[in-house]
Parts: structure tokens; C-alpha cells; sequence
């Protein structure tokens, strides 16, 4: 597995406050890495600084060996895509035309899209089980679909590298599972290498390759689920207290969250 | 409304046409089309064409500007009056009438005292190098308020015939004294609107977020301070020839993606044909209405346009 993406040596934040300091890791092509951490630990800090929302303000970012900051933003985005949280949209697109954006990256300023752009929209639809979808407005839809239709813009701009910064925070378990699940398909069908920031610890468990545990702005610990999630690990992060197992099915490790009068009861 | 958007332009187009061709022949007197074209009535019809004409730039221009500033700033109340244009554009006509400074100058006053605010809001808005929407919104508020603040006060210390010039100046009108202002000012709007058509791409990524549009592959800074400058240029150029018609640049959007949908590359032309179709209608009813007074067109504005919006706002809430 060769070298995507290599971050060495990165500080970055907003303004005057530094929130990660001192990041190195590498991202490896088609492999689905988990970022995991409290809140405020720099996850979707370190998402901005790779897709180039943010500069770094020490170290550097390289993809397939050029630094981002030095690349063109189109050059960019033509081969890094990015799901955020929740997308709000004010103004009623529909669907098509959101998913249809996925080309500007491709596009020249007033080049209308071509047959192969319309081929390659309908497709990234289909993959994401939304071709139902294209004509409805964006703002009719559910959060679980308007996830997938985002999901399928980014798509269209037929990436090699997609991020996503917690894409199932605001999704009942069903939908979470539906959207993980798509996510797993596109990496193993398409080879398409997934950094994902995640909340839900067993989520990440069950379904990324190697996670990376960010605490205070620094890596606290690298590895595969296994090796980084221990109770050990996640206590000292998290300052609480966790029963880690194994999930039945899958074997992978699952955390269990212990109230603090079920603590008491303990002793 | 099921029709495709080139139906819908081919419409748009056609309304235009029709309302051209209203506000040639309708006016203080009404002249049939054939006889407009005899000799002797040569002089009314080139006052008519240029009314006409510079209707179409104010409409075009102001409506277009809205629709750009809604989806920049994401904010359904933006309108081209919102960063302070128009009030420098005021401050400098009201200036220039005190200091008796003759009508055909006015225009060049007023233009300055837009470029004046411009620069003003954009170094107040600036951070670093961005130019963050919020603080842009903030700034022009309160350019436009300290402008306010300064007309009201020369106001009060103006006497009856300035007073009366001043009034006039901020009813706004689309009596235009010289062609060749007006080929000025329709340089600056047609070279604007073409500007901002290039990049109705650019629209649409902003207009689903900012990071989103970074996503995406745009500058987003540096089509912020295109648009922001590009819109500020034409509201300024059309407030200083006609000053402040309201109403136009907030309402015409918004009821043109009732009608045509928020995809920029079709609504920047449908906005374009709109609002000067909806313009020309106006400065039509306000010149033949209770001629031979001319009632001010922001009062026809306000009352063809709010009725319109209500009709087309009701029917899409039913659509849904």
C-alpha cells in the first residue's frame, strides 16, 4: 500500500490559538482511517488543514508527494472531496443540480457539462441508492437521504481521497448503519481511500482499518482498533470510565459507558 | 408552472418586449405606436426610448445585484441598498445640491460619494485578508447609518428649494438629462451583469455554504471581493443617475427563484429580464396614472411588486 497523503510536522488553528500542534501521520491508498477524540481535540480541525479550508501554520501536507498549499484549489478538489456534518441548505436546488456541482472542480468558468458529466452525476446517484431522489427538492428531503445525496456530489467529483466529518452525527442507527455500510462498499468496490471523523467509538470499531486517537491537539495513540481501543487509552482521554469487550459478531473491540451510580453500586 | 427554464426565459423576453412597447406609447399623453413615428412627435419618442432604456438598466442592474448579495451573504434580506452604496451615493448628491453645484455634475457627485462608502466598508469589513460575511453586513450598516445621520442634518439646516431638489434626489426617478450619462452607466451595467453571469458557477457553490464552495474548488475570497466591488460599482453608477428606487433589487430575486429556481445560471437572465420589465411597468403607471403628475415610482414599486410576491409565494407554499 503506497503513501497518499503525509502529514509531517503539523501546527495549525484559527487566528492567534493553535489547536494541533506537532501532527504527523500518513494515509495509506484504500484504507478506511477512523479519526477519533473528545471534543475540541482538533478532529475536524486536522479535516480543514488536509482539504485546504485552512493553511497550515508549521509542517506540511503532502498528496502524492506535493504540498496543497502550493497545488491549485481545482487541481485539489478534482481529487479530494469532503462531507460535512450537516449541509443547511437555504435556497431550494434540487437534488440533480446539487449533485451536478460535483463537476465544477472539472469544469471550465461557463463550460456546460457534457454527456460524460451527466453520466458521471446519474452514476454517483445510483451508488448511493438516490437515483429516486434526483428530481425531488433539496430541502424536501430527510436527513438520512439529503446525507446520501451529498454523499453522491462528492462523488461526482470522482475522488481519490474523501473526507467526511462525522456524516452520521445527526442520523438515527439505522441510517447511521446505511451510510457507514455505503461508505465500506465504495472503499472496497471503488478502492476509494476514506478518512472519517467519528464521535461514536464503536462505530469507528466496527468499521475503519486504523484508527487515529487525537487528544489536546496531539496524536494520543495510532493504530488498529485493537491496539487503540483500550480502556487503558480511552479513560485517559476521555476521563471516564469505560468497560471495553469484544463485539460477538465481528469480534472488533466495543465500549460499553458505565453511569456513575452504576459505579457505586460496583464497589 | 411546469415549463422548462428556456420556455420560461422565451416568456420573460416576450413580457419585456410588451412592456417596452407600453411605455413608449403610454405616458402623459397618449400617443398611438404609428403616429409616434411621424416627424413631429420625433421628440417624445427619443425622450420615451431613453426613460425606457434607462429603465431597463436600473431594473436589470438592481435585480441582478439582489440576487447576487442574497446568495453571497446567504441572507433573504440582502438587496443592493444593504452595504452602504446608495447612502454614499446620497450623502454625495445631497452635498453637491447644498453647495449649488447645477444638475449636470449631480451624477458625479453622488458616484463619488458611492466609491467614498465602498472603499470605506470594505476596509471596515477587511480582516486580514478576508472579508468575512457577518462583518461585511455589519460594516455596511453602519456606513449606511453614519451616511444617514449626516443627510438628516443637512436636511435640517436646507432651505425650502434645496429641500425640495434633496426630496426629489431620494424619491428617485428615471428622467435622465443627457445620452451620454446614460451610455456611461449602461457600460457599467452590462459589463457588470456579463461579469456576474461568468460566475453564476461561483454563485451557486457559495450559495450552499462557503466551505462547501472551497470544496468545490473556488476562491472563494477573491469572488467575494469581485462580486461585492462589481455590485457596488453598478448600484452606485444607477443610484447616481436615478437615485433610490426601492424595492426592485429585493423582491424581483426573490420571486424569480419562485419562478425559475436558484440555479444561478438561469436566474441571473431571468432576473435580469424581470426586474426591467417590472421597472418599465412601473415608471409606465407612475408617468400615466394621475398625469400630468408623475406619482414617484417607489411608491408604484411597492405597491405592483408586494402584491405580486404575495400571489407567487402563496402558490409555491400550496405547491409544497
Amino acid at each position: 500500500m503506497g503513501v497518499l497523503l503525509k502529514v509531517d510536522k503539523l501546527f495549525g488553528g484559527y487566528g492567534r490559538e493553535i489547536v494541533l500542534k506537532d501532527i504527523s501521520f500518513e494515509i495509506k491508498r484504500g484504507e478506511f482511517l477512523g479519526i477519533i477524540g473528545p471534543n475540541g481535540s482538533g478532529k475536524s480541525t486536522l479535516l480543514r488543514l488536509m482539504s485546504r479550508v485552512l493553511y497550515p501554520r508549521k509542517g506540511i501536507i503532502l498528496f502524492e508527494n506535493q504540498d496543497i498549499t502550493k497545488m491549485g484549489l481545482k487541481e485539489l478538489c478534482r481529487k479530494i472531496a469532503f462531507v460535512p456534518q450537516d449541509t443547511l441548505i437555504s435556497f431550494s436546488f434540487s437534488v440533480w443540480e446539487i449533485v451536478l456541482m460535483g463537476r465544477i472542480p472539472h469544469l471550465k468558468r461557463l463550460q456546460l457539462e457534457t454527456r460524460k458529466d451527466f453520466e458521471i452525476a446519474e452514476s454517483s446517484l445510483s451508488l448511493t441508492d438516490s437515483l429516486y431522489l434526483k428530481n425531488k427538492k433539496i430541502d424536501q428531503l430527510s436527513a438520512g437521504e439529503r446525507q446520501r445525496v451529498i454523499i453522491a456530489k462528492a462523488l461526482t467529483q470522482e475522488p481519490i481521497l474523501l473526507f467526511l466529518d462525522e456524516p452520521t452525527s445527526h442520523l438515527d442507527i439505522g441510517h447511521q448503519i446505511q451510510i457507514l455500510d455505503l461508505l465500506k462498499r465504495l472503499n472496497r468496490q471503488n478502492y476509494l481511500t476514506t478518512v472519517v471523523v467519528l464521535h461514536d467509538l464503536n462505530l469507528a470499531s466496527e468499521y475503519c482499518n486504523r484508527l487515529i486517537l487525537l487528544n489536546e491537539g496531539r496524536i494520543f495513540k495510532e493504530g488498529t482498533p485493537d491496539e487503540v481501543l483500550t480502556y487503558h487509552n480511552i479513560e485517559s482521554v476521555y476521563k471516564t470510565i469505560v468497560v471495553v469487550n469484544k463485539n460477538p459478531i465481528s469480534s472488533k473491540p466495543y465500549c460499553f459507558l458505565v453511569s456513575k451510580e452504576g459505579r457505586c453500586l460496583q464497589d | 408552472m411546469r415549463m422548462n427554464p428556456k420556455r420560461k426565459i422565451l416568456l420573460l423576453v416576450i413580457i419585456l418586449l410588451a412592456t417596452i412597447l407600453l411605455g413608449i406609447c403610454r405616458g402623459s399623453i397618449n400617443i398611438p405606436f404609428l403616429e409616434l413615428l411621424s416627424k413631429e412627435n420625433q421628440q417624445i419618442l427619443y425622450l420615451r426610448i431613453v426613460r425606457v432604456m434607462l429603465g431597463i438598466l436600473v431594473g436589470a442592474g438592481l435585480g441582478v445585484c439582489g440576487a447576487v448579495l442574497q446568495a453571497i451573504l446567504r441572507n433573504p434580506l440582502a438587496e443592493p441598498y444593504l452595504l452602504g452604496t446608495s447612502s454614499g451615493a446620497g450623502l454625495g448628491a445631497i452635498t453637491a445640491i447644498i453647495l449649488g453645484v447645477s444638475g449636470v455634475y449631480l451624477p458625479f457627485a453622488a458616484f463619488l460619494g458611492a466609491l467614498l462608502s465602498i472603499v470605506l466598508v470594505y476596509n471596515l469589513a477587511k480582516q486580514d485578508t478576508k472579508i468575512p460575511v457577518q462583518s461585511l453586513i455589519l460594516s455596511g450598516v453602519i456606513v449606511a447609518m453614519a451616511f444617514s445621520g449626516i443627510i438628516l442634518f443637512f436636511i435640517s439646516i436646507s432651505s425650502n428649494e434645496t429641500l425640495h431638489g434633496i426630496t426629489w434626489w431620494l424619491l428617485g426617478s428615471l428622467q435622465i438629462y443627457q445620452l451620454k450619462l446614460l451610455f456611461v452607466v449602461a457600460g457599467i451595467v452590462v459589463f457588470g451583469i456579463l461579469s456576474i453571469f461568468a460566475l453564476s458557477q461561483d454563485l451557486n457553490a457559495i450559495s450552499i455554504g462557503e466551505e462547501e464552495a472551497i470544496h468545490l474548488g473556488i476562491e472563494i475570497e477573491t469572488v467575494k471581493k469581485i462580486l461585492f466591488l462589481i455590485t457596488s460599482l453598478i448600484t452606485g453608477a444607477l443610484v447616481s443617475v436615478s437615485g433610490m428606487i426601492g424595492f426592485v433589487g429585493l423582491i424581483i430575486p426573490h420571486t424569480m427563484r419562485l419562478v425559475v429556481g436558484p440555479n444561478h445560471k438561469i436566474l441571473i437572465p431571468a432576473t435580469c429580464l424581470g426586474a426591467a420589465a417590472f421597472l418599465v411597468l412601473c415608471d409606465t403607471v407612475s408617468r400615466s396614472l394621475l398625469s400630468p403628475v408623475e406619482i414617484p415610482i417607489g411608491v408604484i414599486t411597492s405597491l405592483i411588486g408586494a402584491p405580486i410576491f404575495i400571489i407567487l409565494l402563496k402558490r409555491s407554499q400550496r405547491v409544497k
